[in-house]
């Protein structure tokens, strides 16, 4: 229960920094806070009470001891792309520092919509 | 005005994902025994990896994780295209103290073998050649932040990591060869817990680990150049 709690708390609090922050970093730290919430979730999601990892690693383990493996791999994938979008989100904010010497979306007037 | 606005949209989002959520009560089995109990069952005598998440990834799902592979291929092109400006630079900060320098190059090595470690024992451990390579690009990144002037260069970097993309491809290729489709495992599968199992799979990762070590390296020593 405290993990839904712990990443429900992560995703909201990523949902503010977006809506409210003005500095392009910080918002693209929002948006990392967020992805990190959802990894969390969906382990959560995926975990049982008193089960063990998704791996043989004794002859003794039987798979009904262990928890959803699902999640798990899709949440690795998910923290990959994760990164590439960071990454590249990162790189757009250093061009847009180097055209508009600012890093305040409201004085970037160019993206006003 | 904004930041309420901001704080009721939030409540209300948050309001309706606890209630979602409270359908699926934390730590309760609700395991898909379709889907999730066959890979659970079948993944040893199948593919002969005893990680069943690593045998999900580079196994069952092998042209999913070619896909991911390629994403952060091109995130990496991406950001050099956004910022490569015509010049080379220097990474202009001010060097690091002794300790600093001594102990990052006593480190160095260590780092490197404990990600291609992670990445060779993909199948038998927790891990990966994705992780393992984000473990051999930290060992670069020390580097980096220790040493002025330490080059690495972007042209072997590029030949690993497109030697990399073509061995998991050719892998692929081979199993529509001498199987009967894309990426079947056409090795032996091995006594499960031993290195050498789990057919195709160490081989896929070790690939991974070398193609997301130098993307992640060249990726870095790109964005440290372009910071003044």
């Amino acid at each position: 229960m405290v993990y839904y709690i712990a990443s429900l708390s992560l995703i909201l609090i990523g949902l503010y920094g977006v809506l409210v922050k003005k500095n392009l970093i910080k918002i693209v730290l929002s948006l990392s806070l967020i992805n990190a919430g959802i990894h969390i979730l969906l382990i959560a999601i995926g975990y049982i009470d008193g089960r063990t990892a998704p791996i043989f690693s004794t002859p003794e383990l039987r798979p009904e001891q262990m928890v959803d493996p699902v999640p798990q791999a899709l949440v690795l994938t998910a923290i990959v792309i994760g990164l590439a979008i960071t990454a590249l989100a990162l790189t757009i904010v250093i061009r847009l520092y180097d055209h508009h010497k600012t890093l305040d979306v409201s004085k970037i007037r160019e993206l006003k919509w | 005005m904004r930041k309420i606005l901001a704080v009721f949209f939030i409540g209300v989002f948050g309001y309706y994902m606890l209630a979602i959520l409270m359908d699926f009560p934390f730590g309760i089995d609700h395991l898909n025994p379709g889907l999730a109990g066959a890979y659970l069952k079948d993944t040893v005598s199948k593919t002969g990896a005893v990680n069943v998440v690593t045998s999900i990834i580079v196994n069952y799902r092998g042209f999913d994780t070619l896909g991911e592979v390629t994403v952060l291929f091109l995130a990496a092109t991406g950001m050099s295209a956004l910022l490569y400006d015509g010049k080379t630079m220097n990474r202009s900060r001010q060097n690091a103290s002794v300790i600093v320098k001594a102990g990052s190059r006593l480190l160095f090595p260590l780092i490197i073998i404990l990600g291609a470690y992670v990445f060779i024992h993909g199948h038998l451990t927790p891990g990966g050649g994705f992780q393992g390579g984000a473990i051999i690009a930290s060992g670069f990144l020390l580097m980096f932040i220790s040493y002025r002037n330490y080059h690495v260069s972007h042209r072997i970097l590029s030949n690993v990591e497109s030697t990399a993309g073509s061995v998991f491809v050719v892998l692929g290729l081979l199993g529509l060869l001498y199987g009967a489709t894309f990426l079947e495992n056409i090795m032996p599968l091995g006594i499960p817990n031993k290195l050498f199992s789990g057919g195709l799979i160490p081989l896929i990762y070790i690939a991974v680990g070398f193609k997301v070590g130098a993307e992640l390296t060249a990726l870095l020593d790109t964005m440290l150049k372009t910071v003044k």
